[in-house]
C-alpha cells in the first residue's frame, strides 16, 4: 500500500505524540519533523528516523516535492500557522491545523471529516481538545432533533495545559463554542474550561449539556449517542461514557472521560491525545479516499 | 487585638455570591433595592454579576433571571457614592464580558482563578489594567496550598497589572492562624502599594474571626455580604462585621444601623431558605469544598437518594475546584449505582 507521506511542524509534546501515533499508521508515513531550533523534540524525531530541519517551514519547502510530502500537521501556534499553511498549500500539501488559528473549516472526524475529504479542503482545523471530546456528542443529539442550546464543560489536569492555552484561554472558549454551533449543530453554543491541579492528575472529563427545542426523543438520542461514542473510540480507545445520557425536561446531559494512549503524553492527558488522534484520523481518511480514487490529490509533475 | 484607627474597605457580595444562594434569580428590583440601600449606608464597593462571574449564564451554573448587562445597567446609574465591581473567571467569561462591564460603568474588576492557576488570568488582568480599572486578582480555594504558593501566584497576577490581591477562602475552611499567615506573607512580600484583601465564607462560623485576622495581618479590603447572603453558609455577615469593627474603633465609613436595616428589611425577606450553618454547609467548611456546590449537592440528594454530605465529602477527597459543578450530578449517579 502506498502511504501518504507527512511532515509534522512543531516538535513539542503534541508534535512528538502525533509522530509516535503516525509511525503506527497503515495510511500515513511521517517523514519530516520541522522545528525552529535544535531542540529535544528535533533530536527525538531524528532518533525515530525522521528527516529534520530547524529552519522552520522554509527548511522543509525545498524537499516537499522530492520527498512527495502530501500532508502537513501544524502543531505550532496560531501566530505562525497562516504563513506555514500558505507556503505548503502552494505546493499542494494538505494542511491539518492543530493550532487555534482556524483558517480552514473545523474538522471533527466522526461528524464532518468525510465531507472535507470529498471537497478536498486544503486546510482543516482541529478546533480544540474540548471540542474534539464533546462536539461529536452535540452532533449526535442534533442529528436526531433540533438542539436550541449546546454547552460543554471540559475539565483538564493542570499539567496538561500548556503555556499557549493559558495565555489565551478565551480562544479556547470562543473556538469551542463556535464549533459546538457550526459542527455540533446547536443554535447557540457555550464552552467552559476548568483546570484542576489535583495530584495524581485527573483524566480529562467532559460534560455535554444539550437543550432540545422540543421534548427529547430519549430512545433515539441514546442510540445516536452510543453509536457516536463507538465512532470516536475507533481512534481514541480511551473515550468513555461515564454517566448518562441524563434526561430532565428538555435537558440531555452526558458525562464523559477521555484517557489517552500514553504514547508520549501521559494517559491522563486525554485532552492532548484526542487532538493528535483526531488529526491523524483526518490524515488517514484523506489517504484512504485518495487510495480508493474517491479523492484526487493535487497533481504533481 | 488592636485595630483602632485602621481603615478598612468593605466590599458587599450579596448581589453576586448571594446569587448562588438565590439560584441566580434575584430580580432587577431586588438588586436595585439592596444596592441603593447599601449605597446610602456608605458601602464603598458592591459586586454585581452572575454568581460564577460575568458570562456564568449556563446549564452548568444556572441561568440567571437577567443578563449581567441588564443587572449592571439597572444598578450602576442609581449609585450616589458606591462603586460597582464585577467578577470574571477566565475559562467561563472572556475579555468581551470585561469590556461590556466597563461600558456599563463597572470600575472594579476581579479576575478569579484557582489558587494555582493564576497564569490563565494574564489577558484579562492585563486588559483591565490597561483600561485603568481597579484590577483585583482573586485566588480561590486558597486553603489548598501553602502560603508560599499563594504568594508565587499573587506575584504573577501583580506582574500582569493587578493592584489588589485576594486570598479567597472559597470553602470557608480556613482558621484564623492560616489567614494570618497567608495575608501576612502577601502583605510583606507584594509591592507596598498593592492592596491585599480577604474573602471568607462562614461554613465553620469563622467569617468574622478570619476577617479580623486578615485586617490585623494587613488586609485593607474585606468581602462580606449583608445578612450573609452568599454560597454555603454565606459570606461574612457584613452588618455583624461593621458592628465589631465599630466596637474596635476601626474605620469603615459605614453607618451601622442603616446596614443592619438593609440586612433585616430587604435581604432576609429575599432569601429562599435561611442562610445558616446547616449540616451540609458545615460539611463544606469541614471538608474544604467550594461553597457554591451546596445547593447542587442538595438537589442531587433529592433526585438520586445519595446524601449531600457524602457527595460533598467525596468531592473534597477528589480535590475538586471551583467551577466543577458538573461533577456533582455525575458523582451522585455513580454513587447511586454503587450504593
Amino acid at each position: 500500500m502506498n502511504k501518504l507521506k507527512a511532515a509534522i511542524i512543531g516538535p513539542g509534546n503534541i508534535g512528538t505524540d502525533l509522530l509516535m501515533k503516525a509511525m503506527r499508521s497503515d495510511w500515513v508515513e511521517p517523514v519530516w519533523m520541522v522545528g525552529i531550533e535544535e531542540s529535544e523534540g528535533i533530536k527525538r524525531a531524528r532518533e525515530f528516523g525522521m528527516k529534520t530541519t530547524s529552519e522552520g517551514v522554509d527548511g522543509l519547502v525545498p524537499h516537499v516535492l522530492n520527498d512527495d510530502v502530501r500532508i502537513a500537521f501544524d502543531a505550532t501556534s496560531a501566530y505562525v500557522h497562516a504563513e506555514n499553511s500558505c507556503k505548503l498549500n502552494e505546493l499542494g500539501v494538505v494542511m491539518i491545523d492543530l493550532t487555534p488559528a482556524a483558517i480552514g473549516p473545523f474538522c471533527i472526524p466522526p461528524v464532518n471529516l468525510k465531507q472535507h475529504a470529498e471537497t478536498l479542503e486544503m486546510n482543516v482545523n482541529m478546533v480544540t481538545c474540548g471540542g474534539q471530546a464533546t462536539i461529536p456528542i452535540v452532533a449526535a443529539v442534533s442529528r436526531v432533533q433540533e438542539v436550541a442550546y449546546g454547552e460543554i464543560v471540559a475539565t483538564v489536569s493542570s499539567k496538561s495545559v500548556g503555556p499557549g492555552t493559558r495565555v489565551n484561554i478565551d480562544e479556547f472558549t470562543r473556538t469551542t463554542a463556535a464549533g459546538v454551533e457550526q459542527v455540533g449543530g446547536a443554535k447557540e453554543g457555550k464552552a467552559i474550561i476548568v483546570i484542576n491541579p489535583a495530584e495524581p492528575p485527573l483524566i480529562m472529563r467532559d460534560t455535554v449539556h444539550c437543550l432540545t427545542t422540543d421534548a427529547p426523543d430519549e430512545a433515539a438520542i441514546s442510540d445516536s449517542i452510543h453509536a457516536m461514542i463507538g465512532e470516536v473510540q475507533r481512534y481514541v480507545p480511551g473515550y468513555r461514557l461515564v454517566n448518562g445520557p441524563v434526561f430532565e425536561d428538555k435537558r440531555v446531559t452526558v458525562y464523559l472521560e477521555v484517557e489517552g494512549l500514553g504514547d508520549f503524553l501521559p494517559t491522563y492527558a486525554g485532552n492532548l491525545d484526542i487532538m493528535t488522534a483526531a488529526a491523524l484520523r483526518t490524515a488517514e481518511l484523506f489517504a484512504e479516499e485518495s487510495a480508493s480514487g474517491n479523492l484526487q490529490l493535487p497533481q504533481r509533475g | 487585638m488592636n485595630l483602632e484607627g485602621t481603615q478598612v474597605r468593605l466590599h458587599d457580595m450579596s448581589l453576586r455570591d448571594g446569587m448562588h444562594a438565590k439560584q441566580h434569580q434575584i430580580s432587577l428590583q431586588e438588586m436595585i433595592d439592596v444596592a441603593t440601600g447599601l449605597d446610602a449606608a456608605g458601602m464603598p464597593l458592591i459586586e454585581i454579576s452572575h454568581g460564577d462571574g460575568l458570562g456564568g449564564r449556563s446549564v452548568n451554573y444556572g441561568f440567571p433571571a437577567h443578563s449581567d448587562e441588564e443587572y449592571l445597567r439597572a444598578v450602576v446609574p442609581k449609585m450616589q457614592q458606591a462603586k460597582i465591581s464585577a467578577l470574571l473567571l477566565p475559562g467561563i467569561g472572556t475579555v468581551d464580558h470585561l469590556r461590556m462591564a466597563k461600558e456599563c460603568g463597572v470600575t472594579t474588576i476581579r479576575v478569579a482563578t484557582h489558587c494555582t492557576e493564576a497564569d490563565v488570568s494574564q489577558q484579562h488582568i492585563g486588559l483591565a489594567a490597561e483600561m485603568e480599572m481597579d484590577t483585583v486578582g482573586f485566588l480561590m480555594m486558597a486553603h489548598m496550598v501553602p502560603a508560599e504558593k499563594i504568594l508565587e501566584q499573587a506575584r504573577l497576577m501583580e506582574s500582569y497589572g493587578a493592584n489588589c490581591l485576594y486570598c479567597t477562602d472559597s470553602a470557608g475552611y480556613m482558621l484564623p492562624d492560616e489567614v494570618t499567615e497567608k495575608i501576612g506573607l502577601l502583605r510583606s512580600e507584594l509591592k507596598p502599594d498593592t492592596e491585599v484583601g480577604f474573602h471568607g465564607h462562614h461554613n465553620l462560623g469563622m467569617g468574622i474571626a478570619n476577617s479580623l485576622a486578615a485586617i490585623e495581618a494587613g488586609a485593607s479590603r474585606i468581602d462580606g455580604s449583608v445578612a450573609g447572603l452568599g454560597a454555603g453558609a454565606g459570606n461574612t455577615p457584613l452588618e455583624v462585621l461593621v458592628a465589631v469593627l465599630h466596637r474596635m474603633k476601626a474605620h469603615t465609613g459605614i453607618d451601622l444601623y442603616s446596614v443592619m436595616d438593609v440586612a433585616e428589611d430587604i435581604v432576609v425577606p429575599m432569601m429562599d431558605q435561611p442562610i445558616r450553618l446547616d449540616r451540609d454547609a458545615l460539611t463544606l467548611g469541614y471538608a474544604g469544598v467550594y461553597s457554591s456546590f451546596l445547593l447542587f449537592a442538595q438537589r442531587a440528594e433529592k433526585k438520586y437518594g445519595v446524601s449531600a454530605r457524602d457527595i460533598l465529602v467525596e468531592l473534597g477527597k477528589r480535590g475538586t475546584v471551583g467551577g466543577q459543578e458538573d461533577m456533582i450530578e455525575d458523582l451522585a449517579l455513580t454513587m447511586s449505582k454503587t450504593g
